[in-house]
């Protein structure tokens, strides 16, 4: 009965972001960085460099033997003075290398573009890139693009929608680099041996739609889609939906319905490297908030605390009281602007205390809007109910685990109710259960 | 650079769970909206009956409030009478009544709506039967008298009537009694010229008021028009007229302020719609059949007992669980 439905459930938020036609500026060189050898999803790295040694832009700086992990490369030039263990963004304790910068931008002599012939080369490239999932996920790029069952993948999606408020780094991707884009597409394709490829952009987006489409009108098989301006487009089974019209089964990697999904910024950091050689070493990322002086986009080096990075913004104007780093509706309030940039980071959001208030819960009126709104149909009082009675078994039956946490849940809900943490809570409490 | 840089006091960061963004939407705000949403009715029964119908809306209402307050202090609860959950519960049992009920009788109605139905169950969200019905049901069974006594609207606009002296038969009643030559032209009842209880009246004020609700996205259409489509199709099927049974009675207040109420209904659409079928059903079988005229709350009341299955039924259709 409902299987016309063309779109999922999806909420409309206030887009909030005026700093989309600001160019990316190049954030220049800090005193030190801060590099953490864990800056993706899988295993923490082993750093390959010593106190006192001396490092180059681009020379890799560590490593793991583990398949799910990616290298990690100095993002400057200059001397490593300490690596200690320090609590990062993420909140886990991690061996942070950290290298005094001597301002002179060396590059490292062994940078050079990829030899490519094949796949196994493609993937090798991409692994030795130190590439991950730009979107916020942080996967390995190499894991994600080397499935098992690639002869059974047919179609890339490209992921422009940029669904979090405030954040534009992505559109300016789009806007600044949209040659590197199309023809980080043409080379996917060519060593995946896809034959489809969806670029999924939101409509509140104009100038990058017609940008790409005009880029890619050429090439068959690539379609740009336009999407609803909503929320959240971007989040990887919606977007899945939207493009191509195909369910993601709970459990299933988007491999098993045969695509692979990439964010846009991830893609034309792809023929960067393949035209340079250059790793991933800086990241663009939107700074705005009601409380930073000159909100901008910035082209800045990983390992670059967010104190640097705000005061190459100009400052605070007003006491910050909340550091958000990603979009205000799944990313991470951080407890100290001290923290180090890491790869998928795309945004520093600070707010004053009038905007960082965390509303008063009331009582749940079983209205249903967290239901009526969840894109995935889940049911977050159900579970809110089944996790106050430790019901795992209650908690695996409202299939939690599938939840993404995008918060339209707690974003609706009148009584102000922390839905969207309950359903991280469990999710937790259910891996912690597999794991006994 | 520096005093900008000063700005920054350590450990003053709030750390919360994303996300770090909410909607403006709040409990009391909903409940200011069906407030609005039930005032054309409280306009139009006014216009009929006259002031005794804000007296007896301001006394439910006052009431609700102060036993819910009262049972909060007692029982060292968190006072919640600011989310005006209250007023709408004392509003809607106003609607219930007949406007020459004593006092006395409506305070206590509102002592079973507020104190029994909903604060010992937990208070708001945790009852499971709709304190409005309930409270209605219990005055009926226990003052059956001047539940069924009604007056007679006074026409022209705000006359003092005689509201003791003149007593008259609901429509539903002269439809119950088999005397059909003597009902009501429809558009008195579309207006609400008819004797009742104070939103026993005009349909067309329940109709703009539950637009209103829908518009407002306070409630979904899914209730309202199962509820009225299934007596509509009921009243078709048995050859009575079907506009009659809609517009008569507590059917207008029932499906859009009462079988709506979110914590009594079902939470999936699904369910919404079988919850409306159910009290069409029933409501339709007590008219019809039953020895009792009017059959609303006591439909309601009994598909509010079944919520909980209807919702363990119908579980809405997870992502991806298709058999597309």
């Amino acid at each position: 009965m409902f299987s016309f439905k063309k779109s999922l459930k999806s909420i409309h938020l206030e887009h909030n972001k005026s700093t989309m036609d600001l160019c990316t500026e190049m954030m220049p060189i800090p005193e030190k960085v801060f590099i953490s050898v864990v800056q993706h999803i899988g295993a923490p790295c082993q750093p390959l460099v010593e106190i006192g040694d001396l490092v180059k832009v681009g020379q890799l700086i560590a490593d793991s033997k583990a398949f799910i992990s990616a290298p990690i490369h100095s993002s400057v030039s200059g001397k490593v003075v300490k690596i200690e263990d320090i609590m990062s963004s993420l909140g886990t304790k991690d061996k942070t290398i950290v290298i005094e910068t001597d301002k002179k931008q060396e590059l490292w002599e062994g940078i050079e573009p990829p030899l490519i012939n094949s796949k196994d080369d493609f993937i090798k490239a991409i692994r030795d890139s130190g590439l991950v999932g730009l979107g916020g996920a942080a996967f390995p790029t190499h894991v994600k693009y080397n499935p098992k069952n690639l002869d059974e993948v047919d179609t890339l999606i490209v992921n422009g929608a940029e669904c979090e408020p405030y954040i534009t780094s992505d559109y300016r991707t789009m806007m600044e680099d949209t040659e590197n884009i199309v023809y980080g597409i043409r080379i996917i394709m060519k060593y995946l041996d896809l034959k489809k490829c969806y670029i999924g952009i939101e409509k509140n987006k104009p100038l990058a739609i017609k940008k790409l489409k005009y880029a890619t009108k050429n090439m068959t098989g690539v379609t740009v889609v336009t999407l609803q301006p909503s929320y959240p487009q971007g989040a990887e089974r919606v977007l899945i939906y939207e493009t191509t019209g195909k369910n993601l089964p709970p459990g299933k990697l988007p491999a098993d319905i045969g695509m692979i999904v990439s964010n846009i910024s991830t893609v034309g950091f792809v023929s960067e490297y393949y035209k340079t050689g250059l790793p991933l070493i800086s990241k663009r990322i939107t700074v705005d908030g009601n409380a930073v002086l000159f909100p901008k986009n910035l082209r800045v080096p990983i390992g670059s605390r967010i104190c640097d990075i705000i005061d190459f913004c100009g400052g605070y104007t007003k006491p910050p009281k909340k550091i958000i780093m990603g979009g205000p509706m799944m990313g991470r309030a951080i407890y100290n602007h001290k923290k180090a940039l890491i790869k998928n980071n795309n945004a520093i959001l600070v707010f004053d205390e009038e905007m960082s208030k965390t509303p008063e819960e009331t009582e749940c009126i079983n209205c249903g809007r967290c239901y009526a709104n969840c894109p995935l149909n889940l049911m977050p009082t159900a579970i809110a109910k089944e996790f106050s009675r430790n019901n795992i078994e209650g908690l695996k039956k409202l299939n939690v685990s599938i939840c993404m946490e995008c918060g339209c849940c707690t974003y609706v809900c009148p009584a102000k109710k922390q839905l969207s943490m309950i359903n991280r809570l469990s999710k937790k409490l259910i891996q912690e259960e597999a794991k006994k | 650079m520096g005093l900008f840089k000063d700005l920054y006091i350590n450990d003053s960061l709030i750390v919360a769970s994303s996300p770090h963004r909410v909607s403006d939407v709040t409990t009391s705000k909903i409940m200011r909206d069906v407030i609005i949403g039930l005032s054309p009715a409280l306009i139009m029964s006014t216009f009929n009956f006259g002031f005794q119908v804000l007296a007896m809306a301001s006394v439910c209402i006052a009431a609700c409030i102060a036993f819910e307050a009262g049972f909060q202090y007692i029982t060292k609860r968190t006072h919640t009478t600011n989310d005006l959950s209250a007023v709408v519960t004392g509003l809607i049992l106003a609607f219930n009544l007949p406007p020459t009920l004593p006092y006395w009788m409506a305070i206590t109605g509102c002592f079973v709506a507020i104190v029994i139905v909903k604060q010992i169950f937990g208070g708001i969200g945790q009852n499971f039967a709709n304190p409005a019905a309930t409270a209605r049901i219990v005055l009926l069974l226990s003052f059956t008298n001047s539940m069924t006594t009604w007056a007679k609207p006074s026409i022209p606009l705000f006359g003092v009537p005689a509201i003791d002296a003149v007593t008259s038969a609901t429509p539903l009643m002269l439809f119950s009694n088999g005397q059909l030559t003597e009902l009501p032209a429809k558009i008195d009842l579309l207006l609400g010229f008819t004797g009742g209880s104070l939103g026993e009246t005009s349909g067309i004020a329940f109709l703009i008021g539950g637009t209103y609700l829908i518009i407002r996205k306070i409630i979904l259409p899914a209730i309202p028009m199962a509820f009225l489509g299934t007596m509509i199709v009921f009243s078709l099927l048995i050859g009575i007229d079907p506009a009659f049974q809609i517009f008569a009675g507590g059917a207008m207040l029932g499906a859009f302020f009462m079988a709506t109420d979110y914590a009594t209904t079902p939470i999936t659409t699904k369910g919404k719609i079988v919850f409306g079928i159910g009290c069409g059903l029933i409501t339709m079988l007590i008219r019809v059949y039953g020895s009792l005229p009017e059959g609303v709350s006591f439909a309601i009341l009994f598909m509010n007992i079944l919520t909980p299955h209807i919702d363990n039924f119908f579980q809405g259709r997870l992502y991806g669980r298709s058999s597309k």
